[in-house]
């Protein structure tokens, strides 16, 4: 077959050739020309096949002209010049930054534009004049770049990045490396003349360059301590400021009474590490957004109908605006943004990602309709019946779940061994110092501060971050993208999995299609394929892909009666698809049909000349590995299917998942909600394994919430992580790696404990030069971050090799 | 021996320098993105490609 020289797509359906290429559909065809002829091919020898398709539909961004709605968009309108920024999701390779940032060769009214490529983000500056955003958009969208223009973008406010660690970092770097230098004469402490003469200003520098690393760098670590100090916690972070207040009092004694250099390197060293700590266990997918609510995935505008004497005005309005009582119109493929009643025309809504249902619902006049639909069909008419805020879906991100911070309820493994080793270390130091009290008075306080300085849990804080920081990446690299690294932690502890049914153990294809009944002959199969070829129906499309399409006869006649089904005629041969009833409808009571009705089910009923045929029944097809994935997860978990859709297909999962795994149907986004809030309080841990709107309140409520996506560029509700659909079979290999890196873990708290126990030996002892320290500090840090890091990258290899071999 | 004092000034000082020019440079978004630029270096070879087509247009080899 065949690949599309433009989007490398297998052409599949249709095949054109143009200029001695080949293209997948018109829409391919037409960007090639478009940069052809606009001397932009330069786009193809960057890098093959580069394209996207563009899926345009003809007044899809009419909002646009909304010059209120295109207002809020703009970052900025002065004198002609406009700039305004977009997230386009099928930015993906370096032809696309080319083409993008060459976008002033198309059109003369771009002045210049910038890509931000890990954020699929481009800023245009454009002259208003010449170009209005509307066509700037619809530009961007007819060369396969749709740009994606949500409610949330209407609503965003000028985010500020915080970028106050790299400033902590860079100070504690700045300021190590420096008093680093100026320490070095003293480490050897050879008595030169020149060495008396300038140490004390040495010294006095060493304690200017500090000043800001105590202050500021460092000053995260007491306000930490001094909150978990607050609520009655000793968290890691009451040691840590210790360790440094001792540290910089005791080093600043050291150089006023002039009895030594003090320990300011070690010090910088210390916040210079446990910042380095910090920062790296800070890995952001900034293409990724956890934080998304039903916002995003809704429209910025719709089409408002009102009459207006005696004629009917159409006008985009900002959905916000939209009121009780208004009337709307939808059209193929978009969604429907408010519950509302239908007023005119066919719908047939997919709540895929909604409810969890997996075929679409046909609606008929007068029916209800909820927000959050995507009708595929026809323009349909709706009365609006409550505000966006106030819709059945939307009315889920009022609950608290969504206002709640879940980290601050989560004690990870290092606050919770902080507490003994702080009392641990206070009694070490109390115990040497009462000792010293009586043996050499005059050095019980130094030996005090000696243990408090040695015993800083500078190794016992870095064990955590670079282990989580390195699991985070190779998870990321497996395409499991998590939010933060804590989130490796609670993974460990998680005993109770719950998934949701369509889309998430479902993929969402077409499903598997099964046909029942008489064999059809082959001039009915030509004519059947003809007949859903030309039908726009969505289940006439998912059977039409799975039908042999090299022989195909176009009917001589055809009607679709819509909410039925069709009618189709082709010489001799007359052909009746649709629902039972349809089909039924036209002949004498047929038993064999009627035995074959099963409500649960999605099924096509087919009848030749009035003689009943068969009937195609759609199954949902499950995702690959599902089967070997949930044996694997119950051997030391509890499994639980929630879904939102009927218990359909409730006797195929039976034989599917494992025996002891719980089902629950026809469950709302709210019941979802509930249902993980109560298993949490039965003491359970619990992971959420999810993808659509519906699963939004389980997913925050969860300890650990996941959501499946097929692509990761589209939206997905608020998680915790994000995992690719093709790498859903791998689970288990997450989960097993979580659990080895809190072994990593727990094994690095014990070498940095015996590096303790060195330091500890030289501190009650009452020789801790501050060359000691210098040194003791830096290499049990660097020891345990390389241990951390070769432990982890050591786990996954063996992991993924485990993988191949079986 | 008192040259050591310059010596020490200048060294703080060239070091603040630095200093400053790493805040800045934070400060204007220029690790935001560390990826982008990378790919827009290899980008100029192109921009002379439409001028030498139209020069010689009887060398261009034929293209794939």
């Amino acid at each position: 077959m065949e690949s599309c020289f433009h989007c490398g797509e297998d052409c599949q359906e249709e095949l054109i050739n143009f200029d001695e290429k080949s293209f997948c559909c018109s829409g391919c065809k037409t960007v090639y020309e478009i940069l052809n002829s606009n001397d932009l091919s330069y786009y193809y020898d960057l890098q093959s096949s580069p394209g996207t398709s563009p899926k345009l539909s003809e007044g899809k961004f009419s909002y646009l002209d909304n010059s209120e709605i295109a207002e809020k968009l703009l970052e900025f309108d002065h004198e002609g010049t406009q700039i305004a920024s977009f997230t386009i999701p099928s930015i993906h390779c370096s032809s696309c930054i080319w083409i993008l940032e060459n976008l002033g060769r198309l059109h003369k009214g771009v002045k210049s534009s910038q890509v931000d490529f890990p954020r699929k983000k481009i800023r245009i500056s454009f002259s208003s004049e010449e170009l209005s955003l509307k066509e700037l958009v619809v530009m961007l969208a007819r060369i396969g770049y749709e740009p994606n223009i949500s409610l949330e973008n209407y609503e965003e406010k000028e985010t500020s990045v915080d970028r106050s660690l790299i400033y902590k970092l860079g100070v504690a770097g700045f300021a190590f490396g420096n008093i680093m230098f100026l320490s070095f004469p003293e480490y050897f402490e050879m008595n030169e003349f020149w060495l008396e003469k300038f140490k004390h200003l040495f010294r006095w520098l060493m304690f200017a360059f500090s000043l800001p690393v105590v202050f500021y760098s460092g000053k995260d670590y007491f306000i930490s301590a001094f909150k978990g100090l607050r609520s009655g916690l000793l968290n890691i972070d009451v040691p840590i400021a210790l360790g440094i207040t001792v540290l910089f009092l005791r080093s600043t004694a050291e150089i006023v009474l002039d009895l030594g250099t003090g320990f300011f390197d070690s010090l910088s060293g210390l916040v210079f590490f446990l910042l380095l700590g910090k920062f790296f266990q800070q890995k952001t997918y900034s293409f990724l957004s956890f934080e998304r609510d039903y916002k995003s995935y809704f429209p910025i505008a719709v089409t408002r109908i009102s009459m207006e004497n005696g004629q009917t005005k159409e006008e985009q309005v900002q959905v916000f605006n939209i009121k009780k009582g208004d009337h709307i119109i939808i059209r193929n493929e978009e969604l429907i943004p408010m519950d509302a009643i239908l007023i005119k025309g066919d719908a047939s809504i997919d709540y895929s990602f909604v409810t969890g249902e997996a075929q679409p619902v046909s609606k008929k006049m007068g029916d209800k309709v909820f927000a959050g639909g995507r009708q595929q069909g026809g323009i349909i008419e709706l009365e609006a019946l409550r505000s966006v805020q106030q819709s059945y879906l939307t009315e889920l991100w009022s609950d608290e779940v969504f206002s709640k911070d879940k980290n601050s309820q989560f004690h990870n493994l290092t606050n919770q061994i902080s507490r003994r080793f702080t009392y641990a270390v206070l009694g070490i130091a109390i115990l040497a110092a009462i000792f010293w009290m009586f043996y050499d008075s005059s050095k019980a306080w130094n030996v005090f501060t000696a243990v408090l300085i040695i015993a800083c849990p500078c190794a016992i804080a870095l064990a955590a971050p670079f282990t989580l920081g390195n699991m985070l990446r190779i998870f990321g690299r497996n395409h499991l993208y998590l939010k933060d690294a804590n989130i490796i932690e609670k993974m460990a502890q998680v005993d109770t999995v719950v998934f949701d049914k369509t889309g998430t153990i479902t993929a969402n294809d077409n499903g598997s299609i099964e046909y029942e009944g008489l064999e059809l002959t082959e001039d009915e199969k030509q004519l059947l394929g003809g007949s859903l070829r030309a039908s726009n129906h969505p289940l006439s499309r998912s059977l039409y892909k799975i039908l042999d399409r090299n022989n195909i006869s176009t009917p001589e006649s055809f009607k679709e009666h819509t909410g039925k089904g069709l009618e189709t005629s082709y010489k001799e041969l007359n052909l009746k698809i649709g629902s039972h009833a349809f089909v039924a409808n036209s002949q004498n009571t047929n038993t064999e049909a009627r035995a074959q009705v099963n409500p649960q089910k999605t099924s096509v009923f087919i009848s030749c000349n009035d003689q009943y045929k068969g009937c195609f029944s759609f199954h949902n097809s499950y995702r690959e590995g599902l089967s070997d994935l949930l044996n694997e997860l119950s051997e030391n978990k509890q499994l639980i299917i929630l879904s939102g859709d009927n218990d359909g297909e409730k006797d195929r999962l039976k034989k599917i998942l494992p025996k002891d795994t719980k089902m629950y149907f026809d469950q709302k986004p709210g019941n979802k909600l509930q249902f993980i809030k109560d298993l949490q309080e039965k003491n359970r841990k619990v992971m959420m394994v999810g993808d659509g709107l519906n699963d939004a309140g389980a997913l925050a409520q969860s300890d650990v919430g996941i959501v499946i996506s097929e692509d990761i560029n589209v939206f997905s509700p608020a998680c915790d992580g994000i995992l690719d659909a093709r790498r859903f079979s791998e689970l288990g290999k997450f989960f097993r790696l979580s659990e080895k890196s809190i072994s990593i873990i727990r094994i690095s708290f014990l070498l940095s404990l015996c590096y303790n126990v060195v330091g500890l030996g030289f501190a009650v002892s009452g020789n801790l030069m501050p060359v000691v320290a210098a040194i003791l500090m830096p290499l049990s840090s660097i020891s345990i971050v390389a241990f951390t890091t070769l432990a982890t990258q050591f786990v996954s290899k063996k992991s993924s090799k485990n993988e191949i071999r079986s | 021996m008192s040259i050591i004092y310059m010596l020490l000034a200048i060294s703080v000082i060239v070091a603040i320098i630095f200093f400053i020019a790493f805040v800045v440079s934070v400060k204007k978004g220029q690790y935001d993105d560390v990826y982008t630029p990378s790919v827009r270096m290899l980008f100029d070879d192109e921009l002379v490609k439409p001028d030498a087509k139209e020069n010689q247009p009887l060398n261009k080899v034929k293209s794939n």
